[in-house]
């Protein structure tokens, strides 16, 4: 998509929330070759700032600085979670609403980088308000020992620092975040990614609940795109 | 000596002198460790001045020193330390950060690239910014 725009007054900056830093970061972004601004986050501040609670999250800031759509969920869906926990494999249906979210999602970044504040997506001031999830006083106390927990976990007191980052989980159980950080700073997963029997436990309890809020764009598919749990 | 991490970095302060909940720094560190300057209006950081309450100003303030754990308590800002008190995270109040966010001005941070070269968000003003995250786990 960028190849395509990059000639307009647009720009993506895509931040790694990467507490390993380049070690686990290096890699995807070589091989990707990508040609905007790729930058590394170990402290996830950019998700503290922005109160993000997992990737991909998303803010279109316009070219005076100015939040033109807050935080949302970047065209991830929640089909997903139809995903056979063996193989990895989706079910075609649920593949197709998968695809169709990322490619509205995709469309109206596309749309507002070419058109700008011209563009249909561009909220207005009292509707970007209206669209944000401020933090409550767990989530900054969540980030705070998130905070201290990585510090002690890379500074040679790991024991310590994961009983802080383990609080950080406990007080923002909604933020993956944390939780996988955690996971995976305590060890990298067997799939290169943080995802065990506790975390599937965790997907089983939302029940039917959406784990990602589908953001506020028309014809984003509006189907739940897999079986609850019985 | 207490590593003292806020949302700025960590600073290494020598004469630092941790008890309980408290941490004391010496007057002369707590500008560059915690972005706070000691006023005779009370603790100030660009504009801002918070006065010291008078009627516990002895918890807060001592012949050289400043408490800045309580300061930071004060304003409803998170404190934290680990079990020996030589590390403490002086955090952000959800306040401050919701405040930031509802001016719609998008928070400025800097953050380096994989060569360690620093990029700040507002280097790149005048041009529309698309800000995604991601992560290999």
């Amino acid at each position: 998509m960028y190849e395509q725009v990059k000639d307009e007054n647009f720009i993506i900056i895509s931040v790694a929330e990467e507490s390993r830093g380049n070690e686990t970061a290096r890699e995807w972004i070589e091989e990707a070759k990508p040609t905007y601004v790729n930058l590394i986050d170990r402290e996830h501040h950019v998700a503290d700032l922005y109160n993000m609670v997992n990737v991909p999250q998303s803010v279109w800031i316009d070219e005076n600085g100015r939040i033109v759509r807050p935080t949302e969920t970047a065209g991830s869906h929640d089909g997903w979670r139809s995903m056979n926990r063996e193989d990895l494999s989706v079910p075609e249906d649920s593949a197709a609403i998968i695809a169709k979210a990322q490619e509205t999602y995709v469309n109206a970044v596309r749309d507002w980088a070419v058109n700008g504040a011209e563009s249909r997506h561009v909220f207005s001031e009292a509707a970007a308000r209206a669209h944000m999830q401020l933090p409550t006083g767990n989530v900054a106390l969540a980030n705070a020992n998130f905070r201290l927990g990585l510090y002690l976990h890379t500074s040679g007191n790991e024991a310590e620092g994961n009983s802080f980052l383990q609080a950080a989980v406990e007080l923002r159980p909604e933020s993956w975040n944390i939780y996988r950080q955690a996971m995976n700073l305590r060890q990298i997963g067997p799939m290169g990614f943080a995802a065990d029997e506790d975390f599937f436990a965790r997907v089983d309890a939302l029940g039917s609940d959406r784990y990602y809020p589908p953001p506020d764009i028309e014809g984003f598919p509006n189907e739940l795109g897999f079986d609850p749990p019985a | 000596m207490a590593t003292i991490l806020t949302e700025a970095g960590a600073t290494d302060v020598a004469g630092a002198e941790a008890a309980d909940e408290s941490l004391w720094l010496p007057i002369e560190d707590v500008t560059r460790a915690t972005g706070w300057t000691m006023k005779p209006e009370g603790l100030c950081r660009g504009e801002v001045c918070v006065p010291v309450p008078k009627d516990r100003d002895d918890q807060f303030v001592r012949e050289g020193a400043v408490n800045v754990a309580e300061f930071w308590r004060h304003i409803d800002s998170p404190v934290l330390h680990d079990a020996a008190g030589d590390t403490w995270m002086l955090g952000n109040s959800a306040g401050e950060r919701a405040k930031a966010l509802e001016t719609l001005e998008a928070p400025d941070f800097t953050l380096p690239d994989l060569d360690g070269k620093p990029h700040s968000l507002s280097d790149y003003r005048g041009k529309r910014v698309f800000l995604t995250t991601w992560s290999s786990w």
